[in-house]
């Protein structure tokens, strides 16, 4: 336990009426509910003018003349600007963090210049006062490109024959990691079965429904820009913004209101909105941008291209004695910043095998540029290939020997008092819950009747699966994630909390809202230490001018990281109003407690003073407190995970599913998700995110992918062709948990809203292997369409 | 993305609406409910310069059945179609087709003569127009002409319908005592377009079908109705004959390839329809009928 | 060439004359001049549902629906359901059973699923899922909406059996 003041036999997680555990509405719903929220794309500000981007249709082309004549002069039309008139104002940049050894790309200016390297690419913007007169004007800005050669095969892009899209970069690949840890050889030497696979996996994409959307606002006569933005991190916005625009970061805000959206989608910077920010300098003027659906589909990052190789040794008992995988992913021509396109592929190769006991590991992973849309981290990074690979790889494995999967798993599974130890990969845990998880789901989902019913339905000709899947999670990421490698992303979080004159609270905290809870958490936290009901409690986020400084909401930090610094908070708060109260009750700090908004005895809870009432004598009547006194009614406290680089996390999922053989078509029947992240505050919430987290790898596992053609045209970019999960196909989830808090902080949270998209579709194309069975065909593609599985089944 | 400039005219009659449309021709387009034509022009696919609202014409919704022929007006929308008794009663095909259109909120605006008019290879209706044996009726300024749907449809988007004429209503036959019909299509998702779909419309009597009109859609550039069922028909179904009338249709679908399906496997997905569909015709004579399929 | 129309109509009750050009869709009226942003853009392709109203009663897709087409109907969005006190227990099951996250599919969402509840008073999870099946929602998986719609529909059915 680090230490605290702890006052009395309860901590703070166990204080009277507390909100920790307990399943509360969030505050503020109504607002939303009433379609009264305030998105970016709601906002207008006086003299607004909206941006629109004249795209690249060519994957890889030279931009030879940009002729804006006739576009300037159409009704509305503000300005038509290009990279060369934006570069005088931002400075282009490049996505490369120093402990990713090797790690190299491009610059990239917020407008290309001289050369487009994807279908997509912003090539210049028309300013008009509004969407439609911007899109008018911009169907007649006439571009001449020559067309180059684009590298769209990422299974030939480090071929001599490829062209290397930046010449200055010698070869097109952006980074490498290699790791061999153990005795592989050897180990495989001495398997007595190996199974080898290559993992495809479909290119795909946030689809946050509310698009991206930006209303960038330079107040000349003040010298400042804010910056309105649905961002995820608005602390590293302002340090890049003002760091391209020549500017301090006193000089620009970021303010997040309501966000349609995010999941990793909006932690990133994008050059179209660079661009926003930029144009809004340059004109003097606010500056919208909203991407239509078309545009977010050729913009937005994409994510989990990747196609990996991977072996599996076992001994008939079931034992694992080594992984290996050869992972090989396509980004786009420039690694994304500043958070970088390698981080998914370190993920990959740090994660594969991450459940197991397994020390014998050896895995490359490349990452190749190509002239597609950029990629980068979307929602579980790099997990959901590391959990199809390692769990498909333990399923044929056990098919291979016979076993069944349960029982691989039992066999090979880190056990649960094995720790504080480490993955074969180096990664450090400190407490995880694997059997006690894979126990709890084998009983929630009734295993032995769900195989009864495989089998009895099988002698009918009705195929069903059931699939499982391991997996670990990184959360509550220390500054080993972006720190070291010199990004300007804090890994620290920091929350203030006061008390108004009226006794109600106000707490500003740097987390973020995307409608995970952020805001919820904070409260219940905040109301639970402090004794004062959820209802009293205002949480600010969102606001660079007005949060204390932070990293924000992503990697599953929130709750982890962001709810102690609330805690922390809180208990100051506590203790300096316990203070005023024993001065003037004179009493001790000891003697009393707070709860129900008011100062109350510790011994028997009768009331001593209403916090209305402390609050009325600190702000307006200090002449009648005792002497020397010198109330202070607002605290701050900051937390940063100091001892391990991630907290870990562990669950395990199952899917039960149909298939039909004649049509290759599947059902998803019932999916289950077992998660251990320490401390739940809100366990609603937590299972929301879980089951949130699933659908999107659901959607992986059966629909979603970005489909290129060989130009580099990316050919369904729109939602009736990028098919997402609707309601009609997607199952009820069950949720389970086991708890193992982390000892790094009080709260002993952990991040969970990752979990569920990291071992979703790992679940699911076991299950539909599980299926197939019975025909011996086995699918280590996703998504799994039925074209992919009648042409496994051979029916046509 | 905003649709492109145009103007605006509000049809006040059904020859006011032609009018317009000889007025302006092939630059104008009909809006009647807007659901294919609206994504398109949001999309900026299309910029028609002119757009003639034929939405107020009341006289073109309805539904009446006369004489063993069901009249439908051309406005009449997806969703009344799918409320309406008289097409339960009389075209039960059309009431299943229809429920497979989209979402609610598209059926409540989409209409039959719209869908129609637009003519998707992939859209429900002209497969049911077909397989029902129904009159397409349009008017221009020449008057009325009454074309069969085996002959409306006449490529991916492409009709008989000429720039200058409106289509007002289709009339099909009441189902008749012994009939039953199939409808059905696999799509990726609830609502979406078919990779393959079929509309049938038979004459059952005891264990026979006297008559089957099977038509699939997603195919090819139109409905197309098979040939295959020949052996089918008037004669009856064994496993012998119904692998014949498969791998016939088989023989006899040249479907394209798109991101769903290639054409090997629409054939596949074809054939499991027409054997479906086939045994539940059957299926439902065996039990003596009764009750809509 | 595309001289703005003159249109009137009734929004949430009440009286609108405006002048809007024809190619102006009725979500972008409401929502750019009438600040009605509760009815959000999403895709404006008539496919994820975000832009569901209330016309002349029946739900449809605002965004592919032009404003002129709207002259002469009854429009009705979300603040206006919210403000009658139409969906309040549905807005409750929302809330208590966190049906949203994000809330931008929200009033989209609560408008179809009152649509359902209208015409159907026990609706079965297979049905209410198949009702919502044209409204994308990224954050919830749809379960807790699920819930939420069930629990709507048997509250109302105790109200008023």
């Amino acid at each position: 336990m680090t230490s605290s003041e702890t006052q009395g036999p309860l901590s703070m997680l166990d204080r009277p009426n507390s909100y920790i555990g307990k399943v509360v509405p969030r505050p503020n719903l109504d607002r939303l509910m009433q379609g009264r929220g305030l998105y970016v794309s709601d906002l207008e500000l006086p003299r607004m003018a909206h941006v629109v981007f004249v795209r690249s249709p060519h994957a890889h082309a030279k931009i030879v003349a940009i002729d804006a004549s006739a576009a300037k002069q159409m009704p509305g039309v503000i300005a038509v600007v290009t990279g060369e008139g934006l570069a005088s104002v931002i400075t282009p940049w490049v996505g490369v963090l120093s402990h990713l050894k090797g790690l190299k790309s491009a610059p990239q200016s917020a407008i290309a210049i001289g050369r487009v390297c994807w279908q997509g690419e912003a090539v210049a913007a028309v300013v008009a006062t509004s969407r439609a007169a911007a899109e008018d004007a911009a169907e007649i800005v006439s571009v001449g490109y020559e067309e180059l050669e684009a590298v769209t095969d990422m299974r030939t892009a480090l071929d001599s024959a490829t062209p290397v899209i930046h010449p200055s970069l010698g070869d097109n690949l952006a980074f490498e990691r290699t790791l061999d840890v153990g005795a592989v050889d050897a180990a495989f030497a001495g398997s007595e079965e190996i199974v080898e696979a290559e993992f495809v996996f479909g290119r795909h994409t946030g689809v946050t429904l509310e698009p991206r959307a930006v209303v960038a606002d330079w107040n000349a006569a003040e010298a400042r820009l804010t910056i309105y933005q649905g961002t995820q991190a608005p602390h590293m916005v302002q340090n890049i913004a003002a760091l391209h625009l020549g500017l301090e970061e006193s000089q620009v805000r970021v303010v997040c209101k309501d966000v349609g959206g995010s999941f990793g989608i909006k932690v990133h910077i994008y050059a179209d909105e660079m661009a926003t920010y930029a144009l809004a300098k340059l004109l003097r003027r606010p500056i919208k941008f909203v991407a239509d659906r078309i545009e977010s589909f050729n913009t937005d990052i994409h994510a989990r291209d990747h196609r990996c190789k991977g072996r599996i040794g076992v001994l008939r008992d079931g034992t694992i004695t080594a992984f290996e995988i050869d992972d090989l992913t396509g980004i786009g021509p420039y690694s994304m910043y500043p958070r970088t396109s390698a981080i998914e592929a370190n993920q990959v190769v740090n994660l594969v095998g991450g459940p197991y006991r397994t020390k014998n590991y050896r895995a490359r992973a490349r990452v190749v540029f190509q002239n597609k849309n950029v990629m980068c981290q979307y929602r579980a990074v790099g997990h959901p290939i590391a959990c199809s690979v390692t769990e498909g790889l333990v399923d044929l494995a056990a098919a291979k020997i016979g076993m069944d999967p349960f029982d691989i798993r039992r066999r090979n599974l880190i056990a649960d008092d094995a720790y504080p130890c480490a993955s074969a990969s180096g990664l450090r845990f400190e407490l995880l819950s694997h059997h006690v998880a894979l126990n709890k789901l084998m009983a929630m989902m009734n295993y032995d009747a769900l195989r009864g019913e495989q089998a009895a339905l099988r002698e009918r000709n009705i195929h069903r699966g059931i699939g499982i899947a391991s997996f670990i999670e990184v959360t509550n990421p220390s500054a080993a994630f972006y720190g070291v490698g010199g990004a300007k992303i804090s890994s620290q979080d920091g929350v203030a909390v006061r008390l108004d004159a009226q006794g109600s609270v106000v707490c500003q905290t740097s987390i973020t809202e995307q409608g995970q809870g952020s805001e919820s958490l904070t409260a219940q936290i905040v109301g639970s230490v402090l004794g004062v009901s959820m209802s009293r409690v205002r949480v600010i986020l969102g606001d660079t001018d007005h949060t204390p400084y932070g990293g924000g909401t992503w990697a599953s930090r929130g709750a982890g990281i962001g709810g102690e610094a609330a805690l922390q908070a809180a208990k100051i708060l506590r203790k300096n109003i316990l203070d005023v109260a024993a001065a003037i009750l004179q009493s001790s700090r000891a003697e009393l407690d707070i709860a129900d908004n008011a100062v109350v005895n510790a011994s028997d809870g009768a009331p001593r003073i209403e916090l209305r009432e402390l609050a009325r004598i600190v702000y307006f009547r200090p002449d009648t407190l005792p002497p020397g006194i010198q109330p202070e009614l607002m605290a701050t406290r900051h937390f940063v995970p100091r001892e391990y680089p991630f907290a870990f996390t562990n669950g395990v999922q199952a899917s039960w599913l149909e298939v039909d053989t004649d049509t290759g078509f599947v059902k998803l029947l019932k999916h289950w998700v077992v998660e251990d992240c320490g401390t739940l505050i809100n366990p609603q919430l937590v299972d929301e995110q879980i089951r949130g987290g699933v659908v999107q790898g659901l959607g992986a596992a059966l629909f979603e992918k970005c489909i290129y053609d060989e130009r580099g045209q990316l050919t369904n970019a729109n939602m009736a062709d990028y098919l997402v999960p609707m309601s009609g196909e997607m199952p009820d989830i069950d949720v389970g948990h086991v708890v193992s808090p982390t000892a790094e902080s009080e709260l002993g949270a952990k991040g969970a809203g990752e979990a569920g998209t990291a071992g979703a579709a790992a679940a699911v194309a076991n299950a539909v292997n599980d299926a197939l069975g019975p025909f011996g065909a086995v699918i280590t593609e996703i998504p799994l369409t039925p074209q992919l599985i009648l042409t496994a089944l051979k029916r046509f | 993305m905003k649709a492109s400039a145009f103007s605006y005219a509000r049809a006040t009659s059904v020859s006011n609406a032609i009018e317009l449309l000889v007025a302006h021709g092939e630059r104008a387009k009909v809006l009647a409910g807007g659901q294919s034509l609206m994504p398109a022009m949001n999309l900026r696919l299309l910029a028609p310069e002119w757009i003639v609202d034929i939405g107020g014409l009341g006289e073109l919704r309805g539904i009446s059945v006369n004489a063993g022929r069901v009249a439908i007006g051309a406005l009449t929308r997806h969703a009344d179609l799918l409320k309406s008794v008289d097409v339960a009663a009389h075209a039960p095909l059309l009431t299943e087709a229809t429920a497979h259109i989209a979402h609610p909120a598209i059926r409540n605006r989409g209409t039959i003569g719209g869908s129609l008019a637009h003519a998707d290879p992939a859209s429900e209706l002209p497969a049911c127009m077909v397989a029902l044996d129904a009159t397409i009726i349009v008017r221009g300024t020449a008057g009325e002409r009454r074309i069969p749907a085996k002959e409306f449809f006449t490529g991916v988007y492409d009709t008989a319908l000429s720039a200058a004429e409106l289509l007002v209503a289709v009339e099909l036959p009441a189902a008749a005592r012994n009939s039953a019909h199939f409808f059905g299509e696999f799509a990726r998702r609830h609502g979406d377009y078919a990779i393959v779909g079929l509309a049938a419309q038979a004459m059952v009597e005891g264990d026979r079908l006297n008559e089957l009109r099977a038509v699939f859609f997603g195919v090819s550039d139109r409905p197309q109705p098979t040939k295959a069922t020949a052996g089918l028909v008037n004669a009856a179904v064994t496993p012998a004959s119904l692998s014949q009338a498969l791998e016939a249709l088989g023989e006899e679908l040249d479907p394209p390839e798109d991101q769903q399906a290639n054409g090997a496997m629409r054939r596949h997905l074809a054939r499991v329809l027409l054997a479906r569909c086939v045994a539940k015709l059957l299926d439902r004579s065996e039990s003596g009928g009764g009750g809509r399929s | 060439m595309t001289a703005p129309l003159p249109i009137l109509l009734r929004v949430n009750g009440e009286r609108v004359e405006a002048r809007v050009l024809p190619r102006l869709n009725l979500a972008d009226f409401l929502r750019e001049h009438l600040k009605l942003t509760g009815t959000h853009v999403g895709c404006e392709h008539g496919v994820c549902g975000a832009c569901t109203v209330r016309l002349d009663g029946e739900i449809v897709r605002s965004c592919l629906t032009l404003a002129a087409q709207a002259h002469g109907a009854f429009v009705e969005t979300i603040e206006g359901l919210s403000d009658s006190g139409e969906i309040a227990d549905l807005q409750d099951a929302f809330r208590k059973r966190n049906a949203l996250q994000c809330g931008f599919c929200t009033p989209g969402m609560l408008i179809a699923a009152q649509d359902l509840l209208k015409h159907e008073k026990e609706p079965g999870r297979g049905q209410i899922r198949e009702h919502l099946s044209g409204n994308y929602c990224r954050c919830t998986g749809y379960q807790a909406i699920v819930d939420a719609v069930e629990e709507t529909a048997r509250v109302r059915r105790e109200r008023k059996p």
